[in-house]
């Protein structure tokens, strides 16, 4: 089999995922740090590489709109969008799930403003928490592709039919090159397969969208998109075995984990920065702290099951998030700590570090003294304070 | 090429079809009545109409669907030569 290596951007990375699933429309709205994706695709179009309707749209709102729009009359449709961007076209993120169609969207995670920053920070990803989208989150430009393919496979599964949202780092993996093997485009048709959805409206009988609906009967759409959510931990982890068997590379399904077997501390992560971490952990292990790391694919569906059987019993974990929710903790400690709750009421010590907010860069150097002195702490019985908000200039 | 694969989850769409929500003629308590000896077959009435109750048929003039028409008045209103009065339900 032979697999060809290209050196490519994150953005660059979607772009082509999207051409070799072979998606039908494009609806987009240029913003920094992602109009590299819809510009690499309108070039694709333009020369013919790409069978595809680009639709120029005058705002984000009507990008995702438009992008639905053309999901419901049974196109396979894409769309990427950042920050402030993302804000606009919220309205239309939550349609979209709603209705239950497939779509994949990437976002290239950007602070939001004001002050005006274009660098990496997750609050725009994770404001989109509880929209009912399956929320994905890729760590180098090779996973970019592979979860930009997985995504269009999970979104169309039956069981799921819900839109997924993949993010990517600004600048760290969007604009930064990286090799990244893709498959032949025969083998990869034979495995997505056609586009799938569970109605379509493309004026062949009169069909009417969104009307209006009893509360009783509004409640139970919502129960059966909690029920979709449930299906797709199965099929995400499906998806990435099949995918692994086709492709030989699998990730874990939800999580990944490293260094997970051994491990008595743990430390939760999600995005370009756990490869600073693995670095750490790579130090701390040799100097024989017994330390392993779950990094988050996917916080929707919320991977419980897996991180109740991993942290049960854990001595310390430390949750790093690049996001604040504002008055509370990081909203990915909130949802890990919350989870475990699920299956136990003998929580380990968990430890919340925020860092890396408006783009901060935070080395392995950093990782590796916040864990190790956590460790050190809790092995003399000293339980560090639960909320740090880590800076330094 | 698109596959559809019916959903096994409740979704928000619904088939329009004539009398979904029963003879919605019984909420009106006026009446449009007409005068087809006026009508000069502009259509106006057809076009305006919300509720889709009025047909004009070019030789015969207007009828209206009194099953599913609310008495909302708009026909007489844009009927440029008043062959259409509304009048008390009985």
């Amino acid at each position: 089999m032979v697999m060809p290596k290209v050196i490519l951007t994150g953005n660059y990375t979607v772009a082509l995922a999207a051409k070799m699933a072979r998606v039908d429309v494009v609806a987009a709205y240029p913003i920094t740090p992602q109009t590299g994706i819809v510009e690499k695709l309108a070039e694709y179009i333009d020369k013919g590489e790409l069978d595809a309707v680009m639709i120029r749209v005058e705002s984000e709102h009507s990008a995702l709109a438009a992008t639905f729009g053309a999901a419901v009359a049974g196109a396979r449709a894409f769309t990427a969008t950042s920050s402030h961007g993302l804000l606009y076209m919220h309205e239309w993120v939550h349609w979209v799930s709603r209705a239950r169609i497939p779509v994949v969207m990437a976002i290239v995670t950007r602070t939001i403003g004001p002050p005006w920053n274009i660098w990496s920070s997750y609050e725009d990803f994770f404001g989109q928490r509880d929209t009912g989208w399956i929320l994905g989150f890729a760590m180098d430009n090779q996973e970019v592709f592979d979860m930009t393919i997985q995504a269009f496979k999970i979104s169309e599964d039956p069981r799921v039919y819900l839109p997924v949202l993949i993010g990517l780092d600004a600048f760290t993996l969007s604009h930064t090159t990286m090799p990244v093997d893709t498959p032949e485009q025969e083998e990869l048709d034979k495995w997505l397969g056609p586009r799938r959805q569970g109605y379509v409206i493309d004026g062949s009988e009169p069909l009417a969208l969104g009307n209006l609906a009893w509360p009783e009967d509004s409640e139970e759409f919502f129960m059966d998109l909690q029920r979709g959510m449930e299906e797709a931990k199965k099929v995400i982890r499906e998806v990435d075995e099949s995918y692994g068997k086709t492709f030989g590379r699998k990730y874990g399904g939800l999580i990944h984990c490293y260094h997970c077997e051994d491990a008595k501390y743990h430390a939760v992560i999600m995005g370009a920065w756990s490869g600073d971490l693995m670095e750490a952990v790579d130090i701390l292990r040799e100097e024989g702290y017994p330390i392993g790391l779950i990094r988050m694919r996917f916080i929707r569906p919320f991977p419980d099951e897996e991180m109740y059987e991993i942290l049960n019993g854990s001595k310390g974990v430390i949750v790093f998030d690049r996001a604040i929710s504002f008055g509370s903790l990081g909203p990915l400690y909130l949802d890990v700590a919350a989870n475990l709750t699920k299956y136990t009421r003998k929580l380990p010590y968990m430890r919340n570090i925020v860092a890396g907010v408006g783009g901060v860069n935070v080395t392995h150097k950093d990782f590796y003294e916040l864990v190790r002195t956590t460790i050190d702490d809790l092995e003399k019985g000293v339980e560090p304070p639960v909320f740090t908000w880590y800076h330094r200039r | 090429m698109v596959e559809i694969i019916p959903i096994q989850y409740k979704v928000p769409i619904a088939k329009p079809k004539v009398g979904v929500a029963g003879k919605t003629g019984s909420w009106r308590w006026i009446k449009p009545v007409v005068d087809n000896n006026r009508c000069n077959k502009c259509f106006q009435c057809e076009i305006y109409c919300p509720d889709n109750a009025i047909i004009v048929d070019p030789e015969k003039g207007v009828t209206i669907n009194y099953d599913y028409c609310k008495g909302c008045g708009i026909c007489s209103e844009v009927c440029p030569v008043k062959a259409i009065t509304m009048i008390k339900e009985a």
